[in-house]
């Protein structure tokens, strides 16, 4: 594959600007450059593309199109057809999804005595948390501390993170990092037996603790394997589409669907904790994405659908370095922490145009800038535009990024001589259900955690904060579940009336009846 | 637009643009799949796939979402293959060394055919790992089988029916878990943390307005690289 012959003059152009460019300082933005810049190229600054929700507890918000078209829909089921009376499944706490939050929530929970059972659409596993590469940030160093952390992450989210919920992100930290260490994660350390730490995006301090580049796939492996020892039991290809109430309103069960026979199953129990993880998969303005084949928002869905609240959910985050080339990699990340090795962003002409290791959302809008406002992205045959992200600097990339190297490899492409071209992807979703420091969402018997929850990252998501989000809220959630489930009457009766009204709603706005959600898959068939 | 090429998807025949993926490929055929992918982006081993070209009698693998068509190709995405894995306790393992040949002694019955090596789709050298394993030599069990995706084709191929993946993962967790350092300033940190060490100064914080933050923000202290 190669890179087609018209790359050649601005391949060239890299090439020999690379000695002058290692010794350019770029400054970083100081807030008025730095805004200036998101609201001027951040997708989620642009007013069309946006709609209003015109019913449930967020109605006036403003969200993107593709998820206000899945959240104003009908289930994919009659309520009525139900069977509600005599559960399919009866258990204290219903864990949806297989993540790395899901399975952190699970494991917690089982510890703690309660009888649990799992739901995830896919395998157990096959979700966003297993395709992390870069690493998770803990402030674990005698150089750091948790008040750093939570200076770099708010400062980060723009101040709109809700600051409880980052206090708890950050004072959680290092204890997760021990208790996955416990759990045999193979951490990278240095010959001293320090950990290894790497920089990244935002942060002022190296504590992004990794596992190669694969450190996703490690813990996924590890959390899997020991769910599976503790005999945890866990419904696979069986996703949550609807959540059921009891008397009282509060979350006692849910509908799971199973892809395979087409049955609707349900079941019982105290609580429930979401963990159904992102939104990539619907394809928010059209553009692809680096998250996994299930990331269609359906927790978000079954919860508003169920009364739960909403935050943040105007705003999606587009990862600066996404593969515009080789095609058949469009969308797929590459990890920030390749900047955070020396790696520049830099346009047709050779010249970089922002500090790399500025936030996630300012790299991105300068990319989208570059390649529009200012006409300097390279255009690959069928019409996407890049810049480039120069790898050649990196040393000794080959053993440090091989999967990387691996991938590209395959196209004939040598990252250590040829430079990725990159465009931002869409990649997290920062927004979610709205939680408390407990997990708990605003609906009674509902925890949420991980990429589904929202409210901790705020507005931008720092790198490496996610895969702490997850476990720190995923074990939050489980905690309080069993603490509240304790107290917690016998569920009554239970009930999928708020799906009959939801759907009233609808009815009365005119929305049509082939308007059903969640999606579950996206549809990748020619039309 | 790519000329078309012909594809044998489960035996029936498809056309399909040139140099997409198998997995591209499939669903051009109009097959939603349900099984058979989760990443899309080779890191989780859903999409194991076998396949044949014309002209060669050799059984070739790769990952669906990885590797892309040819002229001709024959191919079958395998949804599932069943696997034993012995459960164990980890914090409860005396001898790690021993917990190997303990839980997997068919390890033993290797017959050093090195088929599970030739199908790895990630190259990994399977059957040196077992031979490691065999040794109970730990740590080079965790190193070199580190880029596993527990895809399957290992175990659908080893004669001495075993589930290599499962012996790696085992080793993999005890190494980390007796064999990788603890530093203890992490343990020291979570003490601080527990003697409420942080609490104040993050609490002072919390009722800050944006404009003092911003100010902390910009002046706060950046290690270098
Ligand atoms: C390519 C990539 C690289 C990343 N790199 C990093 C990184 O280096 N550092 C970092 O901190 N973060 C990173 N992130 C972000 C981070 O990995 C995710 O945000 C995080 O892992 C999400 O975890 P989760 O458990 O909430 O969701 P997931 O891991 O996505 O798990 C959600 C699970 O729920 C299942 N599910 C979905 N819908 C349903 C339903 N209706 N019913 C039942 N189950 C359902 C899914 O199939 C999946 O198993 C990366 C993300 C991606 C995509
Ligand atoms: S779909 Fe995950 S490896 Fe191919």
């Amino acid at each position: 594959m190669t890179y087609p012959a018209h790359f050649d003059a601005t391949l060239n152009l890299v090439k020999e600007t690379r000695k002058f460019r290692k010794t350019q300082e770029i400054r970083r933005l100081n807030d008025a450059e730095r805004t200036g810049l998101i609201s001027g190229f951040h997708p989620d600054y642009r007013v069309e593309g946006m709609a209003g929700l015109r019913i449930g507890p967020n109605k006036g918000d403003r969200v993107p199109v593709e998820l206000a078209r899945v959240l104003e829909a009908y289930s994919l089921f009659d309520p009525h057809l139900l069977n509600l009376e005599d559960p399919d499944y009866v258990t204290d706490i219903l864990i949806v999804g297989g993540g790395g939050a899901g399975c952190a929530a699970a494991l917690t929970a089982a510890a703690g005595g309660a009888d649990v059972l799992m739901a995830t659409k896919l395998r157990l596993g096959d979700a966003n948390t297993l395709m992390a590469e870069g690493g998770m940030c803990s402030a674990v160093r005698p150089e750091d501390n948790p008040y750093m952390h939570y200076i770099d992450t708010i400062g980060g989210g723009h101040y709109t993170n809700v600051p409880e919920l980052v206090k708890a992100l950050v004072m959680d930290g290092p204890e997760i990092a021990s208790w996955l260490m416990s759990l045999g994660v193979m951490f990278d350390y240095e010959p001293d037996g320090s950990l290894k730490v790497n920089h990244c995006g935002g942060h002022s301090r190296k504590r992004m603790l990794s596992c190669k580049d694969l450190t996703g796939l490690e813990l996924m492996r590890v959390l899997r394997d020991e769910l599976r020892d503790r005999e945890i039991p866990c419904l696979e290809f069986s996703p949550v589409v609807d959540l059921l109430l009891d008397r009282e309103g509060a979350c006692s069960g849910a509908v799971l669907y199973n892809m395979e026979t087409a049955q609707y199953t349900t079941v019982q129990a105290k609580s429930v904790i979401m963990a159904s993880g992102g939104i990539g998969r619907l394809h928010i303005r059209g553009f692809p994405t680096t998250n996994h084949y299930g990331a269609t928002a359906d927790g978000l869905i079954a919860g508003y659908r169920a009364g739960a609240e909403l935050i943040h959910m105007d705003s999606i985050q587009y990862h600066p370095t996404g593969t515009v080339w080789p095609e058949q990699l469009l969308g797929q990340l590459i990890t920030e922490v390749m900047r955070g090795h020396g790696a520049h962003l830099v346009n047709a002409s050779g010249e970089r145009f922002i500090n790399e290791l500025e936030c996630r959302d300012t790299c991105a809008s300068a990319c989208i800038r570059e390649c529009s406002e200012r006409g300097n992205g390279v255009t690959t045959p069928t019409g996407f535009e890049g810049v480039w992200l120069d790898t050649p600097l990196i040393p000794d990339i080959k053993n440090h990024f091989v999967g990387i190297y691996q991938r590209f490899k395959k196209y004939d492409i040598d990252i250590q001589h040829e430079p990725i071209l990159v465009y931002p992807t869409q990649h997290y979703q920062n927004g979610g259900l709205r939680i408390t420091s407990q997990a708990e969402t605003s609906l009674p018997g509902l925890f949420a955690a991980g990429e589904v929850a929202g409210g901790i990252q705020g507005k931008n998501r720092l790198a490496g904060n996610s895969l702490l989000d997850i476990f720190v809220y995923g074990r939050r959630a489980a905690r309080r579940a069993l603490e509240v489930n304790g107290k917690a009457a016998a569920p009554g009766c239970l009930s999928a009336g708020h799906l009959n009204r939801w759907h009233g709603k609808l009815n009365k706005l005119g929305v049509s009846e082939e308007q059903r959600s969640p999606l579950l898959l996206p549809d990748y068939t020619p039309k | 637009m790519a000329d078309l090429i012909p594809i044998y998807y489960l035996g029936k025949k498809y056309m399909v643009p040139e140099g997409v993926t198998i997995m591209g490929a499939v669903e051009y055929s109009g097959h939603r799949l349900v099984r058979g992918c989760g990443c899309r982006g080779g890191f989780c081993g859903a999409c194991a796939t076998v396949f044949r070209v014309p002209g060669n009698h050799q059984i070739k693998v790769g990952l669906a979402c990885q590797t892309r068509v040819e002229n001709g190709m024959d191919i079958a995405i395998l949804p599932y293959y069943p696997a034993q894995k012995v459960l164990y306790n980890l914090s409860a393992v005396k001898d790690p060394s021993q917990e190997l040949q303990k839980l997997y002694p068919e390890m033993y019955r290797c017959l050093g055919c090195s088929a599970c090596t030739k199908i790895c789709p990630q190259d990994l050298p399977v059957m040196d790992i077992i031979a490691e394993a065999q040794r109970g030599n730990l740590p080079a069990v965790a190193e070199l089988s580190f880029d596993c995706v527990m895809c399957g084709l290992c175990a659908s191929r080893c004669l001495a029916q075993m589930v290599p993946y499962n012996i790696a993962m085992v080793a993999r967790r005890l190494y980390a878990h007796f064999n990788l350092p603890r530093p203890g300033y992490v343990g020291a940190r979570i003490r601080e943390i527990e003697q409420g060490v942080y609490d104040q100064k993050i609490d002072d914080l919390l009722d800050k307005g944006q404009e003092e933050l911003q100010k902390l923000y910009a002046e706060r202290d950046i290690e270098c690289i």
